[in-house]
């Protein structure tokens, strides 16, 4: 008998477990009408990590996303449609971004999908929505092989996947502007590199590190971290041997954070440079020591493009999480896809066709606008045509504050 | 130039919050052969404990004098979480085969993660955990942080204390009696059932003052940090010999500076340039801990038992 009760008492933990972890994904209010009045509803799958250490982005890219649609369907962006965002989390994992990408592939009503986040999770979306002619948008891979393939390095670009496009710039681009920007701005000629072992991280590594020495720059040391990791007061010990006068990393913000504040406090005073996925304003809160640190990320600040003043006003009204790096290319993703459906419907008569996901993508080689982040539009390997970038740097007040943004034309 | 006394005090201090932790581990397995896998997000539990006492003082409180405050509230809430963890999801499982309680475990583990993320607020991301502000202190051509110190401090006291507890006092004797054989101690007039609760919340306590150095070092506490450390605490556990509290401290000072070295030196080795670094710190620690098994399957201080599975 009391074996009995125990295993019950093991079956109600683990359930207990697994629904809260099912949960994750669903904790948002959902009060839309959806395809009442003659109106044909069309969904917009929507992927990023909901919950994990990197949920401070992911939030802030489903809070835009879900401006856009909402958007669209006040203003009547299309006539006779009503859009839908549906929202599922991929944990940062590769295997739960592919079991959504199955998802969304199944429900016959999602006729695009904006994100991922991760560049290694879109790598195990892209092939089934290739399969399914589904459109899929992310607002934040930055991984260049993912449009470009894997000789983009020898200048053998191939386009990969037709149904994949993305409003972020390449690592590529921002490797290489970090690297100008460190030589050419801040005058720093030694470099210690550090990467955390993903698609994104160590891409940008590479395309940093080509660029400085061809620059003139000397790399004076390398290493290879861990992401889930807290401890790096060994990496940052030997980095202060080395005579380096900034360290780049190729990360996100939860490793780089204290992995700048134990740089500091080893005693190697210099600046840690970042992409985009340290430029989150959750790295100053969680580094004590973030002052003079540099980070790029792609299009000009949000808080500096006209264009932009709505949709800040607008996000700050509805939602009380940061939009975050994100926000504004997830806008204009969201706002891509509302583009292409348009586009289609006005081609079908007014009414969806009946086979959207293909007239969908078809339409995406039209779309042009101007967004949040600038104009918007694709070119022939479904990369953003807007490649502004722009460098900032920790200020006094612990701050991201912009130092310089230009058009980088890659090498 | 020369950064060994660094990268030893590097390691000696990640050791002793390995070596903290590792000893709930080796507490619980000594007594009911139980590896208990929650352990981790007990610490996990203790971290949050803490900041939540550090977010109620007052604007402006010192630091120093919040230490043994956020001490209490780890501790507090850790123990309650490992008593309750023996009471409602071990203690009904003990006759049972020892998968069981060993699945349960990893259930419980997840529990506990969802549990913080879900209703701690903001906890769905990493909180920033106060931090003493100041330079290091340069000691034997080391720089060591403030904050290291309460790590320094209160790792040899814990386990002086310990030691103490375990060999002198009553309930302390009566843990020994229970671990070599708990029927004969039962019919000693143990209550073995005390005992073990007692088991549980030491290692938990322990946990929790783990958790604070772990703030303190690393500046936040997050709802995963339990399950890297945890996993390291076990092997710290099993390097020095599961079951010997000693041992635990042993295991974790050995597997922290083995991890600090590993980092700063392997790649200078000629012809293990690719191997260096810290990716392959844990590598190399595993490494070690096959090695040391292999030579010794006992650990570094373990003691030959006999199976009583």
């Amino acid at each position: 008998m009391r074996n009995r009760s125990a295993l019950i008492l093991t079956t109600v933990l683990t359930t207990g477990a697994l629904t809260l972890t099912a949960c994750g994904s669903r904790d948002d209010k959902d009060s839309e009408d959806n395809g009442s009045g003659g109106n044909t509803t069309v969904t917009i799958g929507f992927d990023a990590p909901l919950t994990g250490d990197l949920s401070a982005l992911g939030i802030g890219m489903r809070n835009s996303a879900e401006l856009a649609v909402k958007t669209a369907n006040k203003e009547n962006t299309v006539e006779g449609v009503k859009f839908k965002l549906q929202p599922l989390d991929d944990q940062a994992q590769p295997s739960v971004g592919g079991q959504n990408a199955q998802k969304f592939i199944s429900d016959k009503g999602v006729l695009g999908v904006v994100g991922p986040l991760n560049s290694s999770v879109s790598q195990s979306m892209q092939k089934p929505f290739n399969d399914a002619s589904l459109t899929q948008i992310s607002p934040a891979n930055t991984g260049t092989e993912l449009t470009q393939g894997d000789g983009w390095k020898k200048g053998d670009k191939k386009r990969q996947f037709k149904t994949f496009f993305r409003t972020a710039t390449t690592d590529q681009v921002q490797g290489q502007f970090a690297a100008q920007y460190l030589i050419q701005k801040a005058k720093v000629k030694k470099v210690y590199l550090i990467d955390d072992q993903k698609t994104y991280g160590a891409g940008l590594a590479a395309s940093f590190k080509d660029t400085f020495t061809a620059l003139g720059g000397k790399i004076v040391g390398q290493d290879h971290v861990n992401p889930e990791d807290r401890d790096f007061k060994s990496v940052a010990s030997k980095v202060k041997g080395t005579g380096a006068q900034a360290v780049y990393y190729g990360g996100e913000y939860p490793a780089a954070a204290p992995l700048s504040q134990q740089l500091k406090e080893s005693g190697a005073k210099v600046p840690l440079m970042g992409g985009d996925g340290m430029k989150s304003e959750e790295f100053p809160k969680l580094n004590k020591k973030a002052v003079g640190d540099l980070g790029t990320s792609v299009g000009k600040p949000v808080e500096e493009l006209a264009s932009a003043k709505k949709f800040i006003e607008e996000y700050n009204k509805n939602y009380k999480e940061n939009m975050e790096t994100y926000g504004g290319g997830t806008y204009d993703a969201t706002w891509a896809i509302i583009e292409a459906v348009k586009i289609a419907v006005a081609d079908n008569g007014g009414k969806v066709p009946s086979d959207g996901r293909a007239k969908v993508l078809e339409a995406m080689s039209k779309v042009k606008f101007d967004g949040v982040t600038g104009t918007v539009s694709f070119d022939e390997f479904g990369d953003t045509t807007n490649t502004m970038m722009t460098a900032y740097e920790v200020s006094k007040g612990n701050k991201w504050e912009s130092k310089f943004s230009e058009a980088y034309k890659p090498r | 130039m020369n950064e060994l006394p660094q990268q030893l005090a590097n390691g000696l201090i990640l050791g002793a919050m390995y070596g903290l932790i590792a000893i709930g581990y080796t507490m619980v397995y000594g007594i009911v052969q139980l590896i208990n896998f929650a352990h981790g997000e007990i610490f996990m539990v203790g971290g949050f404990g803490a900041l939540t006492v550090s977010l109620w003082l007052p604007d402006g409180f010192s630091l120093l004098a919040a230490i043994p405050l956020m001490i209490i509230g780890g501790v507090i809430c850790s123990v309650a979480v490992g008593t309750a963890a023996e009471r409602f999801a071990y203690r009904p499982l003990r006759g049972a085969p020892r998968l069981a309680p060993l699945i349960t475990a990893i259930g419980l583990s997840i529990l506990l993660q969802q549990a913080v993320w879900k209703w701690y607020p903001d906890a769905k991301k990493d909180r920033t955990f106060p931090q003493f502000s100041g330079e290091p202190v340069h000691i034997f051509g080391a720089d060591i942080q403030r904050g290291d110190f309460f790590l320094i401090i209160a790792a040899p006291l814990c386990m002086l204390a310990l030691a103490y507890y375990v060999n002198k006092t009553r309930t302390g004797r009566g843990m020994q009696a229970t671990a070599q054989d708990p029927d004969t101690a039962k019919l000693m007039g143990i209550n073995t059932d005390r005992i073990i609760v007692m088991a549980f919340a030491i290692g938990a306590a322990f946990a929790a003052v783990a958790a604070v150095g772990y703030g303190l070092h690393n500046g936040q506490v997050g709802f995963k940090m339990g399950f890297i450390m945890g996993l390291k605490a076990f092997t710290a556990a099993v390097l020095g010999g599961i079951g010997n509290i000693y041992g635990a401290m042993l295991g974790g000072i050995v597997l922290g500076v083995a991890e600090a070295l590993a980092t700063g030196y392997m790649a200078d080795v000629p012809g293990m340039e690719q191997f260096g670094g810290g990716a392959w710190k844990d590598v190399w620690a595993f490494a070690l801990l096959i090695l040391v098994l292999l030579l010794r399957p006992q650990g570094l201080l373990g003691e030959r038992v006999a199976d009583r599975a």
